[in-house]
């Protein structure tokens, strides 16, 4: 047989795909891998710092709980109108992806706006001590996520608007549902370092 | 081809078929890059991004060679004064900086964005327009660093910079911030490429190169990008945490108010000690490319290796303490890092073990590449074996912070690293240029350098065990240093001798240098199966590959993939453990967003040093570079819709429009 | 000239063996050096030095002579071999090579452990002195339970032979290290932590030490003596270091003595028993006890205590110590005053 009979046709395969199959995921995975790394450090260094002093926070009192916990409850909430338009995306239904994301900025805009409430409260100053700086560096760089994703969302929700859209942009949109649970997830851990830690441990 | 042949007939010697020209032509077409001096600004294939990578790094290297070189003459004699404290402290500090973040890996990561698409099988790296980003943040960084360099106003204060020595009390003026924003710079750069390099591993591979055929140098490479990933993270922080410390007052590191000097040298050398191995690795994987072709058989112990990597990549983030054996650290937590420090010599000792087993059982073909790869026997063992004295605490208590210390990381760096990279580009300059280097110039650099380098090092032993502190500027007379000192500095020059010796063969041969073929070596991995230099579109023929060597596993006899369109930059996407094939995607079009990105990312960076509501005013036209740069082109958006209305049937979950009907998501409310 | 592979690794491991013989010939004695050990810290860790060293050195020599060998045989060799027996076989070698050296090092870790465990023993009746470290000189405290008796001294201190030494470390700016090769390794001085080393000195003799952790413009002349000598010969010098200072024996003295007092000398330095009471500087009063000045960059002289007073910046450029402006008779008149203050 000459070897150019031997082929392997590849020309029907579709040329976007969802999920773990995309360059996409895999590329927003990377980045979240790296971000969450960066937190997991911060964190970390919160606690090392904690081991060299013997009270925490030293001369204060622990960040007010109400905007935090209210701000973790919107961002939670927030996941529910990404998980939809991510569905609505994988099925191509424009119309609801473009709604999804006009919810989901709305939330995200309410969460940004609830930040800045938390740190008004936080009852300490980067300039005091290292327990300030390190609390305000953590919630700062949170902070930066969530500007950052409300940007993100922005962008693409005109994208989806302006159009023409086809299906790989339907994949940018799954992707972006991606990073979105991640910026909510880390918080999670976030969130209990800020306000429980210094109250419990 | 088998291994036992030598090298003589390509393996796209195929018969071109009047349509494989055709097919060739409009590939050419499809993929070309764009030329002019705007053109240039928007180059995105990965044989231009990794070319200028590996000629950037290499002219930080010179750069890092003359410092090194001056602090050489400085110490040649007792009180010396041909360098006053402050210049020599700049100029070891830049020496370190500028061979740490500027050279090694970007050196090693240039490789890999040249050679993994090509080894892999790929048309493009993954996310080339990232990859590009990167490459003008690298450049920016290292310009940015030298610039305030001549301005006076270098960093000197070592290139791991400890606080409280660079904190706002005690390092007045800007250079400490600018150490620091060179490390965000680079760190930036190295990420984005790190994330490219493993998707590219994971999602572009050739059909048939399953997980257990992926060449050792590609293994190596996708082992540094994740031991990136998570190391950088930390020398991010840490830098961020000092400029946050110097600009705006927190005390991160201010014992005063809670914060706490040893916090820096965690996260440093949390960061630190992999970025060594980040150096070492792809060095180990360029011996595994180079040793088989010379030996010609396969590799010893593929798996084993493989393992190796693996392994040495782990515990490489297990070792960061014994940097700080010195400071008084609780001696129970300091034995748990002998012990690891001393256990990742048995990885690297099993990698050495498959290369003498491949030369023992191998037919020897003596040729520079290999020469180096010699060298990196001798000097590296050195190297690795000091390395395990620096692991008991007791003795790193004598010998740390000496010139002991500083002879051992030269030793597994220059032996480790350069060694392997300078066989490398010796290796790989036939496929990158389409010429040869000449044997005969190549035998005198390695002869030089292997001389040079020891003369300059070795000395270095003895004067750390003899009392000589590292990072001094000068010395008193009669303490028996200067014998030594001397014979460093002679050797510092032999060594400088013979990389100028290189860099005029380098010009030479690309003058009039004889002309390669495309597999002048015999090799068997894939970048050897198309032309020198590659093509843009890298190969015409995306022929099944069938074993860890493809071009000596029945290349001739393997299938070839049909359907991938020649007329748009597609590429196929393949599963991550088997490489099926899964779906075709369309690379991006050349553009100058990632330049331009490039250019007000510096902007913001740079401005931060001065005041943090740079960080403000600069996102805004990061922001901007970076919407021009997702946004989509009209060419762009059509090219997409050909392609995927082109195709006649969806698999899987994605149902495409049939035939030519315009998708029923367009133009609908 | 064609060279193979086996006769180019000799060729170039030739100037590699003369350096070695070279530098292994120049003596490892000396009075800054971690191979001549004068007490029981050092000689145990100069024993794991050696220990560390020949099964180093024999390792090399295996696997160099196992690339030798493989050379030599692939030299020879018309095709290379693939036959997969053998590569069993070999497989099994290297495990057992593997094994062997994870033998090895697990016999060098725990001859550190060892060692550890000796060198950080708590030792009995020692000595106790305070050591702060500073940008870029060293100041020294003994302790005592009498706090008239407590001396504050810099850049050099006297040690009894034959008793242990415990040093109580801190830095006042940024992080040095205390290093005195012939007695022990090194131990970092960071501020905000409080560090500890003991050392002793089981032969009389003047022992260099020097800062080994890069601390600033002048680290490389942050130096400092360990004087070892007898019991006698310490008390003497520890009774002497507790009385005031001298008084000024002639009228040059006198001018001296004046000058030093009210040209702001007594800013930054302190002289017991005079009106200078500066903690920013070295201590003076026994300055004409010590063998040299500068931390340990110049010998004490008349020439070069001169020259420092004069303009200390052109010795050491950056220190913190400004030109004092003076010259001729005001100066001669200084130094003959620090002079007398034995």
């Amino acid at each position: 047989m000459k070897r150019e009979d031997l082929t392997i046709d590849v020309s029907d395969l579709p040329v976007y795909a969802f999920g773990a199959r995309s360059l996409m995921w895999w590329g927003t995975l990377g980045m979240i891998v790296i971000e969450g790394t960066m937190f997991a450090l911060l964190i970390g260094a919160y606690f090392y710092l904690r081991g060299r002093v013997p009270d925490w926070p030293p001369n204060g009192l622990p960040p007010q709980l109400r905007w935090g916990i209210v701000n973790t409850v919107v961002l939670l909430a927030s996941v529910l109108p990404n998980i939809w338009y991510q569905r609505a995306a994988e099925r191509k239904d424009l119309a609801t992806v473009r709604l999804g994301l006009v919810i989901s900025i709305v939330f995200a805009v309410a969460f940004v706006v609830i930040r800045f409430c938390e740190f008004r409260v936080l009852n300490c100053h980067w300039t005091t001590n290292a327990y300030g700086s390190v609390v305000w560096t953590l919630l700062g760089l949170h902070t930066v996520h969530l500007i950052t994703d409300l940007a993100d969302t922005i962008v693409l929700t005109a994208l989806m608007f302006i159009g023409p859209v086809d299906g790989k942009h339907f994949v940018d949109v799954s992707e972006n549902a991606f990073y979105w649970y991640f910026v909510v997830i880390v918080w999670l851990p976030i969130f209990a370092v800020l306000y429980l830690a210094p109250r419990w441990i | 081809m088998t291994p036992g042949e030598d090298a003589v007939k390509s393996p796209t010697d195929f018969s071109d078929s009047v349509d494989v020209q055709r097919e060739r032509r409009q590939l050419a077409e499809t993929w070309r890059e764009p030329t002019g001096l705007v053109g240039w600004f928007s180059c995105v294939h990965h044989t231009t991004i990794g070319r200028r990578f590996i000629i950037t790094a290499f002219v930080f290297f010179l750069l890092g060679g003359i410092e090194a070189v001056l602090m050489r003459l400085q110490l040649a004699r007792p009180e010396n004064r041909l360098l006053g404290p402050d210049l020599y402290n700049q100029i070891f500090t830049m020496h370190g900086s500028t061979m740490m973040f500027l050279f090694a890996v970007p050196m090693m990561l240039g490789l890999g964005i040249y050679l993994v698409p090509l080894m892999v099988g790929a048309r493009n790296i993954a996310f080339p327009r990232l990859i590009a980003f990167g490459y003008y943040l690298y450049l920016f960084g290292g310009i940015f660093l030298y610039f305030m360099f001549l301005l006076n106003s270098g960093p000197d204060n070592g290139w791991f910079s400890y606080v409280p020595l660079a904190g706002p009390q005690y390092a007045p003026g800007k250079r400490a911030d600018v150490w620091a924003q060179l490390i965000t710079f680079t760190e930036v750069s190295s990420l984005v490429v790190a994330v490219g390099l493993i998707v590219t591993v994971f999602k572009l591979r050739r059909p048939g190169m399953s997980i257990n055929r992926i060449p050792l140098f590609v293994w190596a490479e996708l082992v540094i990008s994740f031991m990136i990933i998570f190391a950088m993270p930390t020398v991010a922080l840490a830098s961020t945490c000092l400029i946050l410390d110097r600009l705006i007052g927190t005390h991160f590191f201010n014992p005063a108010e809670g914060g706490d000097v040893l916090l820096w040298q965690h996260l440093f050398w949390f960061f630190g000690h992999p970025e060594v191995y980040i150096i070492f690795i792809p060095a180990t994987g360029i011996i595994s490319a180079i040793l088989p072709t010379f030996c010609r058989r396969k590799i010893f112990g593929y798996t084993l290796l493989v393992l190796s990597l693996v392994a040495t990549g782990f515990i490489g983030f297990g070792l960061w303490v014994h940097h700080m054996f010195a400071t008084g650290l609780p001696k129970v937590a300091q034995s748990f890092f002998t012990a690891a420090s001393m256990m990742i010599a048995l990885p690297t000792g099993a990698q050495i073990f498959c290369w003498l087993a491949t030369l023992w059982r191998g037919k020897l073909v003596v040729k520079t590449p290999l020469l180096f790869v010699l060298g990196f026997f001798f000097n590296f063992l050195i190297g690795g074996l000091t390395g395990v004295m620096l692991a008991s605490v007791t003795l790193n208590q004598q010998v740390h912070d000496t010139f002991f210390v500083v002879a051992h990381f030269h030793y597994v760096l220059i032996g480790g690293s350069v060694f392997p990279l300078f066989g490398g580009l010796y290796y790989w300059f036939p496929k990158i240029t389409g010429r040869m280097l000449s044997e005969r110039t190549g035998r005198w650099v390695f002869g030089l350098m292997m001389i040079g380098f020891n003369l300059t090092f070795f000395p270095m032993h003895q004067l750390g065990l003899k009392g000589m502190p590292r990072r001094v500027y000068t010395y008193l007379p009669g303490l028996g240093w200067e014998g030594l000192n001397l014979l460093a500095t002679v050797g510092g020059s032999i060594m400088a001798v013979s990389v100028l010796l290189f860099i005029v063969n380098a010009f030479q041969s690309l003058r009039a240098g004889e002309a390669a073929n495309d597999n002048p070596w015999g090799a068997g991995s894939l970048e050897w199966a198309t032309a020198a230099p590659p093509p843009v579109y890298n190969f015409a023929r995306l022929s099944v590959v069938a074993g860890h060597d493809p071009l000596w596993d029945e290349f001739e006899k393997q299938p070839v993939v049909t359907g991938v369109r020649s007329d748009l930059r597609e590429v196929l996407v393949t599963t991550v453990l088997d490489a099926a094939p899964d779906h075709k995607y369309l690379m991006p079009d050349p553009s100058m967003w990632p330049f331009l990105t490039a250019v007000a990312t510096t902007g913001l960076f740079v401005g931060s040093i001065f005041t943090p509501w740079a960080v403000v005013i600069g996102a805004v036209p990061v922001t901007i570079t970076m919407i021009g740069w997702f946004w989509p082109k009209r060419r762009e958006q059509e090219e997409q819709a050909a392609a995927e209305h082109g195709h006649h049937s969806g698999a899987g979950k994605d149902e495409g429009p049939v035939g030519g009907e315009r998708p029923i998501w367009e133009g609908q409310a | 000239m064609k060279l193979w592979g086996k006769q180019k690794l000799w060729r170039n491991a030739l100037p590699v063996i003369c350096a070695a013989m070279l530098t292994l010939y120049s003596s490892c004695a000396g009075r800054q050096s971690a191979l001549d050990p004068a007490g029981p810290q050092s000689l145990r860790l100069s024993r794991m030095w050696w220990l560390m060293f020949w099964v180093c050195t024999v390792v090399f020599i295996l696997v160099m002579a196992a690339l030798c060998e493989a050379l030599r045989r692939a030299r020879s060799r018309a095709r290379p071999e693939v036959e997969p027996i053998a590569e069993r076989k070999i497989t099994k070698v290297i495990a057992g090579a593997l094994g062997i050296s994870a033998v090895i090092l697990f016999i060098l870790m725990i001859a550190d452990f060892m060692t550890g465990r000796a060198v950080y023993s708590q030792p009995q009746n020692a000595l106790q002195i305070k050591v702060y470290g500073r940008q870029w000189w060293w100041e020294f405290q003994y302790g005592d339970p009498q706090p008239s008796r407590r001396v504050t001294t810099a850049n050099e201190i006297h040690i009894p032979v034959g008793r242990p030494v415990m040093l109580q470390m801190t830095a006042r700016d940024v992080i040095h290290s205390l290093w005195v090769p012939n007695l022990h390794g090194k131990t970092d001085l960071m501020p905000g932590y409080q560090t500890t080393m003991w050392l002793q000195a089981d032969r009389p003799g003047t022992y260099r030490g020097q800062c080994a952790e890069y601390c600033g413009h002048q680290h490389a002349h942050m130096a400092f003596l360990v004087v070892a000598e007898s019991n006698e010969q310490f008390n003497a010098w520890f009774e002497n270091q507790c009385r005031a200072a001298h008084s000024p024996i002639d009228a040059s003295q006198q001018r001296g003595q004046q000058l030093f007092m009210t040209r702001g000398c007594v800013m930054c330095h302190q002289i017991r028993g005079t009106n200078a009471g500066g903690r920013l500087a070295p201590d003076l009063t026994h300055l004409a006890s010590r063998q040299t000045i500068a931390a340990g960059t110049l010998q004490n002289n008349h020439d070069n205590l001169g020259n420092w007073i004069a303009d200390s910046q052109h010795v050491k450029p950056g220190n913190r110590m400004p030109p004092s402006g003076l010259n001729g008779e005001d100066l001669q008149a200084i130094v003959s005053y620090l002079e007398n203050l034995k």
